[in-house]
């Protein structure tokens, strides 16, 4: 047990934020990290500049740590000790990354006595291609589903995240693509988010519904029939949204299977339709009504010639009475809850006066940020995991045992909420930690057609006009027979020759380094001295005596299956 | 949404919990428990059985039928066995079965959304941010699940569903899911059984100090699951989940192909055999889904050449299975999805979400059947004069009656807020006579 006494004072490196800012720039020097930002290679001999860049970046996280801190002091309780590293690397992997370390990364940044070492780190991971993949997975997913819609190209959506991330577009640019394309599903990716909400003809009402929630973190979907009963929202208000996405068609291609003489299922796209006027909706009493196109307060030409779905993208970035626009506080608030498991919002897609955020001010100075910074993602990402919050321990004291959302309690963030691992992070972790992604593993739609196979075994999805689904993977039995019985988990224990296992066993080395590098596989953490003892006591029992392979490849499988490992802390 | 955001396990489960874990797991034994008197128990053990219709059914095309209105549609009512209650014309099995079976024609529910009205119907509450409530299903396994102790298998078992959260009652309680053809996927091979055994040893080792560090209740969970995902495993009630096989000692036979036949040979009627099995072997809730309600467009083709056939066919089976079992008066039937539809035939002669007056049907469970309860005015628009409406709350608490699980139960949120068992409702007065 550790030591409370010196918990009152918070331990956080002093260099922290100075650190934060300059790390910027110095990655910027190293061509690992970050080679393509030109324009900070530009910059990067001027101090002037330098200087400048630290006191912006800083003074946003240090909002941060102080907003955060006044609600620990008001709350009377005091945050826990901050992570150790062996626990921040396995964090910072897992949530960028999507994916454990591999033994070598664990080491190299466990023996790495840099005292940056965690922002070059946050660089190097936002520069890795499982950056682009990890985010690319999250937004498909949000986008389509993780089933298989029917006339949807899960390929094309990816393909158009994997781009976008890769080359760091603008969030704002990516969403008004993604609500105004057109086109076939392979060739303009961008379409299967729109084709996934038309899964039944319904006047766009199930795009509406889900646009608004996901890019806008307003949930109008009730307000399709009645007033909403705690807000200003009124009926008009979710028409007046659908009316923008009347001009949209969803056309269905097939052809002749030459081998069968049959017609087949080709492509699908998205395509414009004739639209212009009012839409019609009926009030609970029967009585018709009209709606135009109007998006907070303003109003778009509803006449023949007008693509409402261009209008409504040039709209979603207008700031409202003042405020960041929906999209940039929505998107703030999802990656908030990202790195933290909690936004600041719950749901997170539910924003708006009938559920006061938990920090308001937060959420409105890093959305002002974000639009700041021309919706850079990978800056957003920076702040929050420069934050004091994010570099906390998961382990809660005697002073704040009460932060406990899951109860819920309104988040305060004094220390890390542990989060279940997704099916995709459990799937390419074991992966990982198998060293199988060494081995020929393909290319990256080879290994995603894999995992989405792998995955379809926890999807269910409920056939409606929601296109909703849920996964019995999270932390049900399913989940557990996977991990104690699969194929995937008979590879990762494999003691085959490549397998890590092998690859370990057959290395010169004592017990307790072959021990230790089990641990660090598939915990990125060093075994105890008293953990070395127990398992060397455990491996020289009787039944493994004459077969001292098996008793590792059982110590690897209990190493996986624990719940150390299928946590994030 | 993870489910394990919201759990909760009290403090004696979690405590008995570690103590078993200490003494463990060469474990593959520890719930060998013996099948002893297994019979006797069992003969007044209640179930229940939800029927859940995912997308939200038609009801004025199946249940309340208004051939003299305008939103009456294409199908014409039949008689029933139970006098004055006519169903529709497609429903002629089920018609049959009906001095066993009844309606309640004026649910009043306001969500129409799927995922709120789901999470409205399964539960009894509506959505709430700061609390995850229970799908009854989950009630029933926490409040029953516990005094089945010849039980190995999940309390709660969902036939092709999963959306169900126990949400404060903690994971133990969630539906465990499978699908309707009863396979359990990465079940262990008996070479891999032996295996296990080792295995566990050290896991229960390796996890012990994580175990105590401090970290909520998260990590005591996942054992949890793991302890009923190897009591699982090891059971030999897991052949309650495949129609082909036998096993004495249960009272379960490989089922003929005339009684596979008998319910459908589709998801739902199988699915339905499934739940006649686990309700055989003492699980007091099964779940079993159909999908395809949700229909905006061409509802009447689609009921009448889809979706009825199976649905007769299976409502009528499981009844008379259960009936010359002598399973039918502990076996509560319930029959729902998250709403109805709009009595308004809209362009695509399809009908919308609606939930201000449709049916439930109830079944089995010792109730007073044969009977309508309550009824909507003659457009099907809403509930009619001087009938009482209803709330998912009185569905569940009339479950809850039958299966003897004190209405006045209250539970305790994480936070230490009491829930009141489906929301406070109250028994359905002619229901349970």
């Amino acid at each position: 047990m550790q030591s409370t006494s010196d918990k009152t004072k918070l331990i956080r490196p002093s260099n922290w934020v100075v650190c934060f800012g300059m790390t910027v720039a110095v990655c910027s020097w190293n061509p690992a990290a970050g080679a393509e930002n030109k324009a900070a290679e530009k910059t990067s001999s001027s101090a002037e500049t330098d200087a400048e860049k630290p006191a912006t970046e800083g003074s946003i996280v240090e909002f941060i740590d102080q907003q955060l801190r006044q609600g620990w002091v008001d709350n009377e309780i005091q945050p826990s000790d901050a992570a150790t590293d062996e626990e921040w690397i396995r964090r910072i992997y897992l949530d960028l990354c999507g994916r454990i370390p591999t033994l070598e990364e664990a080491n190299g940044f466990l023996k790495d006595e840099s005292p940056r070492k965690r922002f070059v780190l946050i660089e190097t991971l936002l520069a890795h291609e499982d950056y682009v993949r990890n985010f690319t997975t999250i937004w498909t997913n949000n986008s389509i589903g993780r089933g298989a819609p029917r006339r949807v190209s899960r390929t094309g959506m990816e393909k158009f995240y994997r781009e976008a991330f890769a080359k760091e577009r603008p969030w704002n640019e990516i969403v008004v693509d993604i609500v105004t394309a057109s086109g076939h599903y392979e060739e303009n990716g961008a379409v299967n988010y729109t084709l996934a909400q038309m899964q039944m003809p319904d006047d766009g009402v199930q795009l509406t519904a889900m646009t608004t929630r996901l890019f806008l973190g307003l949930q109008v979907q009730c307000t399709q029939c009645h007033n909403h009963p705690f807000n200003k929202w009124q009926q008009d208000q979710f028409w007046e949204y659908n009316s923008f996405f009347r001009q949209v068609r969803k056309e269905d291609h097939r052809k002749l299977d030459p081998n069968t003489g049959r017609m087949v299922d080709d492509y699908s796209e998205v395509t414009w339709q004739d639209f212009s006027g009012p839409v019609y909706y009926e009030k609970r009493s029967g009585v018709m009504q009209v709606a135009f196109p109007r998006f907070e307060g303003h109003e778009v030409d509803p006449g023949a010639d007008t693509d409402r779905r261009i209008e409504f993208g040039k709209l979603l970035t207008e700031s409202i009475d003042g405020q960041p626009p929906h999209i940039a506080q929505a998107m703030v608030n999802r990656m908030w809850s990202h790195f933290f498991g909690y936004g600041f919002t719950r749901p997170v897609d539910d924003m708006g006066p009938h559920n006061p955020a938990s920090h308001p001010e937060l959420l409105l100075r890093l959305s002002q940020e974000f639009v700041a910074s021309g919706y850079n993602i990978k800056q957003l990402i920076r702040t929050i995991c420069a934050t004091e919050a994010y570099g906390l321990g998961s382990q809660f004291n005697d002073k704040n045992k009460t932060d406990d959302p899951a109860a819920g309690e309104m988040p305060l963030f004094s220390h890390l909420y542990l989060k279940s691992m997704q099916a995709e992070q459990m799937y390419d972790s074991l992966i990982v930690a198998s060293n199988a992604h060494q081995s020929g593993r393909g290319g990256w739609s080879a290994q995603e057609e894999q995992r989405q196979k792998w995955m379809q075994q926890f999807v269910v999805a409920f056939e409606n006009d929601e296109n909703d689904e849920s996964t019995t993977f999270n932390g049900t039995i399913p989940q557990a027979l996977m991990m104690m019985n699969s194929e995937l988990i008979d590879k990762a224990c494999s003691i085959e020759r490549g397998s890590f296992l092998f690859e370990t066993m057959s290395k010169p080395g004592s017990e307790p380094q072959k021990i230790q590098d089990l641990y660090l596989a598939a915990l990125s953490r060093h075994p105890t001295r008293s953990e070395i003892s127990k398992v060397q006591k455990m491996l020289n029992a009787n039944s493994y005596r004459t077969n001292k392979l098996n008793g590792y490849q059982d110590l690897f499988w209990a190493l996986l299956n624990s719940n150390e490992f299928v946590l994030i802390h | 949404m993870s489910l394990w955001n919201n759990y909760g396990m009290n403090r004696r489960h979690f405590m008995q919990h570690m103590a078993t874990a200490a003494a463990t797991i060469p474990a593959m034994n520890f719930l060998s428990h013996v099948q002893a008197n297994a019979d006797v128990v069992k003969a007044n053990q209640k179930s229940c059985i939800l029927m859940w219709m995912g997308g939200g059914p038609p009801t004025i095309d199946i249940w309340d039928l208004k051939p003299e209105s305008k939103n009456g549609g294409e199908f014409k009512p039949i008689d029933t066995a139970a006098s004055g209650v006519q169903i529709s014309e497609h429903m002629p099995e089920t018609a049959k079965m009906f001095q066993d079976l009844s309606l309640v024609r004026s649910m009043s529910t306001r969500e129409a959304d799927h995922g709120r009205g789901r999470y409205y119907m399964q539960t009894a509450y509506v959505p709430n941010p700061t609390v995850v409530h229970p799908t009854f299903g989950s009630v029933v396994s926490y409040e029953l699940g516990k005094n089945r102790t010849a039980l190995e298998i999940p309390a709660f078992v969902s036939v092709d569903g999963g959306a169900g959260q126990a949400g404060f009652l903690g994971m133990t309680h969630a539906p465990f899911v499978v699908d309707n053809t009863g396979r359990i996927r990465n079940a262990p091979t008996e070479e891999g059984k032996i295996r296990l055994a080792d295995r566990l040893t050290m896991l229960a080792e390796i996890e012990s100090s994580f175990m105590a560090s401090r970290r909520g209740e998260l990590p005591g969970a996942h054992k949890d699951v793991y302890r009923n995902a190897v009591n699982l495993m090891t059971s030999k009630q897991m052949t309650a989940f495949d129609a082909a096989k036998a096993e004495a000692s249960l009272g379960l036979e490989a089922e003929s192909e005339a009684t596979k036949e008998a319910y459908g040979k589709n998801g739902f009627g199988q699915g339905l055999l499934m739940a006649r099995r686990l309700v055989q072997v003492g699980v007091p809730f099964v779940e079993v889904n159909m999908g395809g309600w949700d229909l905006h467009a061409g509802v009447f083709d689609t009921l009448k050449n889809q979706r009825l056939p199976q649905l007769d066919k299976g409502i009528a089976a499981i009844t008379a299975d259960l009936k010359q079992r002598g399973m039918l008066d502990n076996t509560v039937l319930v029959w729902m999805g998250e709403f109805g539809r709009t009595p308004r035939i809209n362009q695509d002669v399809g009908r919308d979400h609606w939930a201000a007056s449709w049916s439930v049907m109830m079944g089995g469970g010792g109730l007073k059947n044969g009977q309508a309860v309550g009824a909507t005015d003659k457009d099907g628009l809403q509930i009619a004069d001087g009938s009482k409406a209803y709330l998912p709350g009185d569905i569940w608490a009339t479950v809850a009656m039958a299966m003897g699980i004190p209405v006045n139960t209250v539970h305790t949120s994480k936070r230490g807020r009491p829930m009141k068992l489906a929301n406070g409702g109250t028994p359905i007065q002619e229901l349970i006579g």
